[in-house]
């Protein structure tokens, strides 16, 4: 499976994160990709319940990022599948997964983008993509 | 660094070249191949042959695939041909993966820091 793991700290409980994963009001604030406006934000989070989020660049392009909740299971572990809608382009579906644990300072947060590419299923334990995420997991570990 | 650049070069850059280079990656026995190549650099196909269980027009169709995609060269010296990698589409793909970690670990930066805030309000609240 082609896909990027991300490993954070936060010093915040798991349910305040679990919240900020899944609630319209969550994913409004820390989705958008710069400081655009958000257009739209919506969220059922429950199994099978859509997101929808929409957003304007500030290049002024308009984005949109939908999909639908595959695994909740608060405050732990929340699967949805991930879809970008460019003007025109379709890259297809993917898999987004977030898993929190609490930990002494708070959550420690582990994030996968999975299915990047469907066909490239172990590309990353061939290619030592593996190790540069176990480093870049330690420089944030640090980080925390 | 523009996010809002980062995902629209994510999504041109998902183009045939990428598209080849992690087909080509999909199978098993050309992972093999390539990782006895980055073992072996300048290996014969009779050689690179040897350890799978698949006879040679076998081997010679997933070299056609590899070399197809970019990842390897082929160059004939009398009857031997040698095999070598070829890096470029390899570092595209590494590349390509590189951009998403890039674009959801600023993506990360603002939950944490929304999170955080969040926190520490309910904690107010709570006084």
């Amino acid at each position: 499976m082609t896909s990027v793991t991300l490993v954070r700290r936060i010093k915040a409980s798991p349910d305040i994160v679990f919240e900020a994963v899944t609630s319209a009001e969550g994913i409004a604030h820390w989705w958008g990709p710069d400081a655009g406006p958000v257009l739209l934000s919506e969220s059922e989070p429950r199994v099978g319940g859509s997101y929808r989020l929409r957003f304007r660049t500030l290049p002024g392009a308009e984005h949109e990022c939908t999909g639908k909740f595959l695994v909740i299971d608060p405050p732990k572990r929340v699967v949805i599948s991930w879809h970008w809608t460019f003007g025109g382009d379709d890259p297809g579906e993917s898999q987004v997964e977030i898993i929190l644990r609490p930990i002494e300072v708070g959550t420690e947060l582990t994030f996968t983008h999975s299915r990047l590419y469907n066909e490239a299923s172990q590309l990353s334990h061939e290619w030592g993509w593996t190790g540069a995420l176990r480093k870049l997991q330690e420089y944030f570990a640090r980080d925390a | 660094m523009h996010s809002a650049w980062l995902i629209l070069s994510i999504v041109e850059n998902s183009t045939k070249n990428l598209d080849r280079t992690f087909a080509a990656l999909s199978d098993p026995t050309r992972r093999a191949i390539l990782d006895k190549l980055a073992r072996r650099p300048g290996a014969s196909v009779s050689e690179l042959a040897e350890p799978f269980a698949i006879k040679l027009p076998a081997v010679m169709k997933h070299l056609g695939v590899l070399d197809e995609a970019g990842l390897i060269t082929r160059s004939k010296t009398g009857r031997v041909v040698t095999v070598r990698l070829k890096p470029g589409s390899m570092r595209d793909a590494m590349t390509w993966l590189r951009r998403h970690e890039l674009f959801w670990s600023s993506r990360l930066d603002k939950l944490t820091a929304y999170a955080e805030r969040k926190e520490l309000e309910a904690r107010s609240q709570k006084k």
